[in-house]
């Protein structure tokens, strides 16, 4: 089974974020890059079915060309070859125009799965693996805290609020996976000097065929209006317990509008 | 802030980012409670044997990393940074390794290499014994030869790893000769007569199990002699010079950790209402324990080049061993200091790390020896 992963460099987790003041987007120069978290997982289980059952995997990032260092993290862990798609009219593309993109480069890349994480840190919008499922007219698997591959055919435990449900879709298909899935490896330093010589395809939007109107800042159809920082942190409220805490307490939240 | 670092090459970058990034979110969260339950973490040291930790020094003929020992020691710091049992883990196995690869025949080394060097096997270094410490060469373990086999007699000491070791480099006696007298046995930890004893209870390094191997008729093929008859003390300094170099990047890691943990304190304790960090009594400190790490780093980095690029290294071995043992018991010594009273309770780890580093200045020579090794070298 053939698989791609779509992995995103995202601003350190710990890292201030912020955004540029010219175009209102995510400042990606002035902090350290790392893999988004849970593309991690995403790595992790496209590897273990790699290596239960055959196949290749495939490393999918858009991003400047800074983000070749989470490509490279990827094949370090042990993906064989990787795609980047890179290109400055692809700068300030929202939600929409991205799964648009990504479908585009996709489509250059033969493959019976997809294979994600459920959020990136830095936006959390949580709705590319569903959108890339509607504009592939892939099976939609999302959720996934365990996944299984048949032949032709993948069964996932999708992890809902309650519990979980088991949902069977023929390939191709798009998975995006929950934390709860794997403990992503460590590369090993064998990993690292292999991954110097995988091969990595760069995509311009030509190369992609990816019409330049449809992506960027102004192919977007939402845009950042306005932004803020946020206010300082206010002193504390403390609540001495005189009998009475509990109540205070209730009274606290509820004036939050938080109960 | 992991330490701004000189290195070599691009995949030198990458290793000591993962291996950082291991340190610090594998190992530290770890290791105060596994210390305190006096457990060897071998799963973690699994992992960190994957990364290619455990060989990374040795030819990639036989799976080994080829780094050289300054990139090899910078890796070893910042695992100590993490955890000072595991660092001393990754060293001792090195050494352990030493002997095969340096001595061994290339049908031995086809034959054991591989899987001393790929991650999943630990080693061990048997060369002390409780009437044979700094004079390593009055040794009294014997080893006769008997058809093809040698017959193992006698009890190793402070052997670090015994117990949990899936071999044993031992140091022994084939004959009274005064100068060829020891030769060096890879012996198989299940080996029949070999009996590890209860570990020792110890003053630090909890988590790393130290104890007696005592070899009662152990019969080891005698194909797994490394190098000639004789030739074990030379070996077993050799091995040690290498060690050294490795006690020295650990026992920086954990000054480094101790510093660190003190900067981070004393920016945030305040007495007189204002940090005591703003104190120049305290910031004085701060600044000659980051100007001895840094002469503690520099000039174990400078024996390593010397390694690498196969000029003699040995006095260097020792001046940095000396050194940068001395300045870590200073260092987290001074780091319990500024964190007052709290740093003398097990709820920070500094008081920790003065008890990890005080055997630094004890095991692989004492600093006593060191000294004597140096100062033979100035004066032969
Ligand atoms: C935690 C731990 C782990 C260890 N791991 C290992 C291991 O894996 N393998 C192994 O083989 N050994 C190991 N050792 C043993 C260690 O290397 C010895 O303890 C060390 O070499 C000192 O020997 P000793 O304890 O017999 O001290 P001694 O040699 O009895 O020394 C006592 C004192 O006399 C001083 N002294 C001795 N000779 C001289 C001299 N000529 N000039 C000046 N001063 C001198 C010493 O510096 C010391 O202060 C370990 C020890 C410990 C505590």
């Amino acid at each position: 089974m053939n698989i791609v992963v779509c992995v995103k460099q995202v601003p350190d987790t710990w890292a201030e974020k912020k955004l540029s003041d010219s175009d209102k987007t995510v400042d990606r120069e002035g902090v350290e890059g790392v893999m988004n978290e849970l593309d991690e997982y995403a790595v992790e289980e496209a590897l273990r079915i790699k290596e239960a059952s055959g196949g290749e995997v495939t490393v999918l990032t858009m991003g400047p060309e800074k983000a070749v260092e989470t490509i490279r993290k990827a094949l370090s862990m042990g993906a064989d070859q990787a795609v980047h798609l890179v290109d400055s009219g692809l700068h300030g593309s929202d939600a929409l125009t991205t799964s648009y993109a990504l479908a585009k480069a996709l489509e250059t890349i033969p493959h019976d799965l997809v294979i994600l994480g459920v959020e990136s840190t830095d936006a959390r919008m949580s709705v590319i693996p569903a959108m890339l499922a509607e504009r592939t007219g892939a099976a939609q698997l999302t959720f996934a805290r365990k996944v299984e591959v048949g032949d032709g055919t993948v069964k996932i435990e999708r992890q809902t609020d309650t519990g979980y449900d088991v949902v069977e879709a023929a390939t191709p298909a798009i998975v995006s996976v929950v934390e709860k899935i794997n403990e992503p490896r460590y590369p090993s330093f064998k990993g690292i000097m292999a991954a110097k010589k995988k091969p990595l395809t760069t995509l311009t939007l030509g190369d992609a065929g990816i019409e330049s109107e449809k992506v960027g800042l102004a192919g977007s159809g939402s845009s950042v209006a306005e932004f803020s920082a946020r206010p300082p942190k206010q002193a504390g409220q403390v609540v001495k317990d005189e009998g009475d805490g509990g109540s205070k307490l209730a009274e606290f939240l509820a004036s939050q509008k938080l109960v | 802030m992991p330490v701004d670092r000189v290195l070599p090459t691009p995949e030198s970058r990458e290793l000591l980012a993962l291996v950082t990034d291991l340190a610090r979110n594998e190992l530290a969260p770890k290791a105060s409670a596994f210390e305190e339950r006096q457990e060897f973490p071998r799963d973690l040291v699994r992992t960190v044997g994957q990364i290619g930790m455990l060989g990374l020094t040795y030819d990639e003929e036989y799976g080994g990393g080829a780094q050289p020992y300054e990139v090899y020691l910078q890796a070893l710091e910042e695992l100590a940074w993490g955890w000072g049992a595991v660092a001393l883990a990754v060293s001792v196995h090195t050494m352990s390794c030493y002997p095969l690869a340096t001595f061994g025949t290339a049908e031995q080394k086809q034959r054991w290499l591989p899987d001393m060097l790929g991650g999943d096997l630990l080693g061990a270094y048997c060369l002390s014994e409780s009437g044979s410490g700094s004079d390593a060469g009055s040794l009294q373990t014997k080893a006769h030869r008997d058809g093809d086999q040698y017959v193992l007699n006698g009890t190793k000491a402070w052997v670090t790893h015994g117990g949990v070791a899936d071999y044993y480099v031992t140091f022994c006696r084939t004959s009274d000769d005064a100068k060829r007298g020891i030769s060096t046995l890879l012996v198989p930890a299940d080996t029949a007569g070999l009996h590890p004893q209860p570990p020792e209870r110890k003053m630090g390094l909890l988590a790393s199990p130290t104890a007696s191997i005592l070899l009662d008729n152990a019969k080891v093929d005698a194909d797994r002699l490394l190098g000639d008859e004789g030739s074990g003390l030379k070996m077993a300094l050799s091995a040690l010079d290498n060690g050294r170099l490795g006690i020295a990047a650990v026992a920086t890691g954990i000054a480094q950790a101790a510093l660190d943990a003190a900067v981070e304190w004393v920016k945030e304790r305040k007495q007189f209402g204002v940090p005591v960090a703003e104190f120049q009594g305290v910031s004085f400190m701060l600044a000659d324990m980051a100007t001895g790490i840094e002469a503690a780093r520099s000039t174990y980095l400078a024996a390593a080049r010397r390694r690498d690029l196969g000029q003699p290294f040995g006095p260097q071995a020792s001046m940095s061993k000396l050194l940068a043992t001395d300045t870590a018991m200073k260092v987290t010594t001074d780091a319990v200091q500024l964190f007052g009273g709290y740093g003398y309770t097990t709820e920070y780890p500094v008081e920790r790390y003065m008890r990890e580093v005080k055997v630094m200045q004890i095991f692989e020579g004492t600093n006593q020896i060191q000294r004597m090794v140096i100062g033979r070298h100035l004066t032969r």
